[in-house]
């Protein structure tokens, strides 16, 4: 037989085919769309970190030139608060307090940037103009900012939360690990910070309310990663709209890393303000306000200890973590350090008792939720730091001591105390090839070198692991998540043979549109060019739950690959008739229907013409036309996997750091497009170090003030800072999916920074130094350096 | 951004008579680099904006006795590729290639620069450095006075500059630490050879560009990197923020200065 491989099927690095609309200014935003008779929305915001609103007076701002309409709480009230899609309970078994999360501020403001009043005008600018005539009567409150005077009880942000805590959630057996604990020949502690940042994707947020009062219809254009789960939450909990009149349009978004899943004020406000002044509503962020509107990520302060026993095997692992909520708890803020964290901590190794602590913490700063890896990085950070601490402590390599402690490949499934259960691995391998590509070996001989140099050369190493993919819809509803976690995709055939794919996921920069047509192409055998994915409007596709937590391909990528099963099997019902042959002896293979064992055969054109035009047709068993419809719920989290080593020189009289190399080597399961795992590597490794060196969101303890509200201050990685990426894969096919698929989105945003962080403690070595908080800027590399200096003398 | 009214003058005269006519909250718009931010986030409301791109004659770069004088709209890409400043005093070139990003380079001006004076630029340590004088429409102003303060000259209200002569070292060397996020300079440390004596200058450091005396003394003794040693730049009136506290800006100043001694080859 003659065997050919599909140029555009599974493991093809195919181009993107959606960069040429990209790339020559072509895509089309929430930002390029506009309606007739649009109006623009402005947003009065906070300058108060805390404060009591007195009074609102607008009736300036209503007389000014342009303005058609002003909106204050006063006429939102009634409207239902952004709804907080995960509940926890402490461990009391009492649920989390959870206030109500107005979409205009309701009596307080409670963080700088807190949406105060919208005033819609004729233009933009004369929005911005009246919005300055509002005069907004505040008596100043102290702010909440830093997590451990929070809970003294002196400010309370919510009435409903007293100490500003909204949960205290533990996880694992805590007597196991004190007992652990005491009989240890070593405990490692670490106190750490995994550092607040801000997710600044390229294209700030934008939404375009529009009411139809001919239909009762309101569309919403978002900048979101997930239009369905903005209409359940949109519709069903603030606006009381029905979803059969409520469409919800996400077109073309311009990246998100976790920032566009939830649902924002501003989107409900130009939705419903669209309806109260009968015309289009446009808002669209400007960067200031992207700095202090969209949901920042992690911002979790630490202590973490590991008993080892006297052969360095891990024999508990205790955590005790305060997890900052921002002012009000954002759509899934609940699950990231919780469920989305706890979970982790076993990491790839034995550890048999594990026991986590979290308390979750209201302040006055921005609402904080997912941001790419969400939880896992942080569980990660912490567990590859005390890890290469403790082997500092012991005496032992970093590496040998992982390696001592790995789950081994036949142990796999393997039950964690920690909840999960992890299908498939090979840690061992993924060392093997990172230490081999980072010549671990030689590192001796060139930190010597750089000490020639007057270098500090240093090489850290991270064994990380995630649970992507998620989830399976009964586990995560045990676990307090308030909706259904499945994908959905439908793949209508059309009378010539090219096929449309409709699916749940959303693509703002992952480039579905190729990996997912490379996948129809492969498994129907139809050239690429005659498939077309369609995402992001729920009038177009079915109910589907979107792209966030490295789930796309592994969930929605396994709709597809369901639907493309149900459309494979009518279409052997079909040839099966058509070429007078029993069903049961039909097979498919490089997109032709074939009687088995004969050169019988129709190609999948042919099936496609016959099911519209079913002159010769099965019609009293098989209904005409070829389009299916599949959910697919997962039957487990998927589990990638892998080893990232970083090598560091340091300039020790700045403090200035230079990566020279880092290699990554990651499972993620079997790949479809290879270019684009790569790439996406590459991006989650510029941000995993953006976070290690570079990026950190500050407020003022006193004032609340956002210091690095930015980019003069807010720091993000730029292609200098940056080393020429190595990204290596083994593959452990995933045993759950249809595709054997993983994820890799997050990967390089969980697994970089305790890989930057453990190569610069270990250039400092010799100076003492045992650990450094991230960023590790200049100032902090030579301060670090400093004060182990003055302790010596 | 507010409204304001725009005027486009072709002359210097013209430009200072619109202005004084303009009155006190009127404005000159040089490259723009920092007056359009201040517009767009409605920092400044001025009632008229006078640009000067449109004034004739401010951009020329000649040799001038012993000197260099570069017109005050030179962008900064102008002054960086220009051959004759590449070849008498090539650290100013360097600086002016590090200036920003290529956009800024071609649209900021040498002129705007300094009238601006933005503590973390790096003009203002050449001009302090390299012995410059400030040629304005009314007079000639000396760099070591020039600076004020905190984003303050002494230049007049409606007073334009028009040119700065920059004298010509025997060797000089420019060396910068950016700021890691908007990556002005948190320090940078500009020092100059002359025949008679040897000048220290540093930008961002300070509310304003400071020479450092004793750095001098020693340099002018033994122009070596080694000769810097054991002297501090004291932190007390050093700036603090984000990035860097006031004890880590001293000791860069430090640093930076051997490095530009070594430089200077």
């Amino acid at each position: 037989m003659n065997v050919q491989v599909n140029p555009t099927g599974i493991g093809a690095s195919v181009k993107r085919s959606e960069d040429a609309r990209f790339l020559t200014g072509k895509g089309r935003y929430t930002d390029d769309i506009n309606l007739p008779r649009q109006t623009y929305a402005f947003i009065l915001r906070s300058p108060h970190a805390h404060a009591r609103i007195k009074n609102i007076d607008t009736a300036a701002a209503q007389q000014a030139d342009g303005v058609v309409a002003v909106f204050t709480s006063a006429d939102t009230a009634k409207l239902g608060g952004l709804p907080c899609g995960w509940l926890i309970h402490s461990k009391d078994g009492k649920p989390m307090n959870e206030p109500k999360h107005p979409v205009l501020a309701e009596g307080k403001v409670r963080h700088v940037g807190d949406p105060v009043a919208v005033i819609i005008a004729e233009t933009l600018a004369d929005a911005r103009d009246a919005a300055e005539l509002i005069d907004v009567d505040y008596e100043e409150l102290p702010a909440v900012i830093n997590m451990d005077a929070a809970q003294t009880g002196k400010t309370a942000l919510h009435e409903v939360a007293p100490n500003n805590l909204c949960y205290d959630w533990e996880l694992g057996d805590k007597a196991a690990v004190d007992a652990a604990f005491a009989k240890a020949a070593h405990v490692t502690k670490l106190e750490l910070t995994n550092n607040r940042l801000v997710a600044n994707p390229l294209e700030p947020r934008s939404a375009i309310g529009d009411f139809n009062a001919a239909t009762g219809e309101h569309t919403l254009y978002t900048t979101s990663q997930n239009p369905h789960v903005i209409r359940l939450l949109m519709g069903a909990f603030v606006l009381a709209l029905p979803e059969h009149k409520l469409r919800v349009v996400a077109p073309d978004v311009g990246g998100g890393f976790g920032s566009k899943i939830y649902h924002y004020a501003e989107e409900a406000i130009v939705t419903w303000a669209s309806a109260q002044i009968g015309r289009p509503v446009k808002w669209t962020a400007d960067r200031s306000e992207s700095f202090v509107s969209d949901a920042q990520g992690r911002d979790h302060k630490t202590t973490v200890e590991l008993a080892l026993d006297k052969d360095g095997k891990f024999l508990a692992l205790r955590e005790h973590t305060l997890a900052n909520m921002g002012a009000y708890l954002s759509t899934f803020s609940t699950a990231i350090p919780t469920w989305l964290h706890g979970t982790l901590l076993a990491g790839q190794y034995t550890t048999p008792a594990i026991y986590v602590n979290v308390k979750a913490i209201f302040t006055s700063t921005v609402a904080v939720d997912a941001y790419r890896g969400a939880g896992r990085p942080e569980a990660t950070y912490l567990l590859e730091r005390v890890i290469d601490k403790a082997a500092k402590e012991t005496g032992r390599d970093p590496v040998e001591l992982r390696r001592l402690n790995f789950i081994q490949p036949h142990q796999f499934p393997y039950q964690t105390p920690v909840a999960l259960v992890y299908d498939t691995g090979n840690y061992q391998a993924s060392m093997d090839q990172a230490l081999k590509a980072a010549d671990y070996a030689g590192f001796a001989k060139r930190r010597d070198e750089a000490k020639k140099r007057g270098r500090l050369r240093g090489i850290g190493v991270c064994a990380y692991i995630e649970a992507c993919g998620i989830a399976p819809s009964n586990v995560a509803g045990a676990l307090g998540a308030r909706a259904g976690l499945y994908e959905a995709a439908t793949i209508r055939v059309n009378p010539t043979g090219s096929v449309q794919v409709f699916t749940g996921s959303h693509s703002h920069g992952q480039g579905h549109e190729t990996t997912f047509a490379q996948i129809v192409s492969d498994k129907l055998g139809i050239p690429i060019g005659n498939v077309d994915i369609v995402h992001g409007d729920t009038n177009k596709i079915p109910f589907g739950m979107g792209t966030y937590g490295s789930r796309s391909l592994a969930v929605g990528g396994s709709a597809i690959a369901k639907a493309m099963d149900k459309i494979i099997a009518k279409g052997k019902k079909i040839a099966a008739h058509m070429l007078e042959a029993a069903e049961g002896d039909m097979t498919f293979e490089n997109g032709a229907f074939k009687v088995a064992g004969t050169d019988r055969q129709k190609t999948f054109g042919e099936i496609a013409f016959s099911a519209y035009v079913p002159h010769n047709y099965p019609l009293e068993t098989v209904e005409p036309g070829l389009e299916e419809t599949a959910f697919y719920d997962p039957k487990n989290f998927t589990f990638p996997a892998g080893t990232y080593v970083a090598e560091v020189e340091i300039d020790p009289d700045t403090g200035v750091l230079d990566i020279i190399s880092f290699h990554a080597s990651d499972d993620f399961g079997n790949i479809i497009n290879p270019m684009i795992v790569e790439a996406q590597v590459h991006g989650g490794l510029a941000q995993g170090i953006g976070q290690a060196l570079f990026e950190h969101c500050v407020y003022d303890e006193k004032s609340g003030q956002l210091v690095s509200g930015s980019f003069m201050d807010y720091c993000m990685p730029r292609a200098d800072n940056l080393p020429s990426f190595s990204v290596a894969h083994t593959i452990t096919p995933c045993t759950h999916n249809p595709l054997g698929v993983k994820g890799c989105g997050e990967a390089g945003a969980i697994g970089s920074p305790p890989a930057i962080i453990n190569a610069i403690v270990n250039a400092l070595s010799d100076y003492g130094v045992t650990h450094i908080e991230m960023p590790a800027t200049p100032q902090r590399i030579w301060r670090a350096m400093q004060s182990v200096k003055a302790k010596k003398h | 951004m507010y409204d304001f009214d725009y005027k486009r003058p072709t002359s210097v005269a013209e430009a200072a008579a619109t202005l004084r006519k303009a009155g006190e909250d009127a404005v000159y718009l040089a490259g723009g680099q920092t007056l359009i931010p201040a517009l767009k986030l409605r920092l400044r409301k001025p009632s008229v904006v006078v640009d000067l791109g449109a004034v004739k004659g401010l951009d020329s770069i000649a040799e001038n006795n012993d000197g260099l004088l570069i017109g005050a709209l030179c962008a900064h890409a102008s002054v960086a590729g220009d051959k004759l400043v590449k070849n008498r005093i090539p650290a100013l070139a360097a600086l002016a290639d590090g200036i920003g990003d290529p956009q800024v380079r071609n649209r900021g001006t040498l002129g705007g620069s300094i009238a601006n004076a933005d503590p973390a630029a790096d003009y203002p340590a050449a001009v302090v450095a390299l012995r410059a004088d400030v040629v304005t429409d009314k007079r000639n102003i000396s760099g070591d006075g020039f600076f004020s303060g905190l984003f303050e000259t002494v230049l007049e209200p409606g007073e334009i500059v028009t040119a700065v002569k920059f004298r010509v070292p025997e060797k000089a060397a420019y060396v910068k630490f950016p700021n890691p996020a908007s990556r002005f300079a948190l320090v940078g440390v500009f020092v100059a050879k002359f025949k008679d004596e040897v000048r220290v200058a540093v930008t961002g450091a300070g509310a304003s560009v400071f020479r450092v005396a004793e750095m001098e003394k020693a340099l002018g003794k033994s122009f070596k990197a080694v000769a810097l040693d054991g002297i501090a730049v004291p932190a007390d009136d050093l700036n603090s923020d984000l990035h860097a506290a006031a004890d880590y800006r001293a000791h860069l100043v430090g640093v930076l200065a051997k490095r530009a001694v070594a430089a200077c080859g």
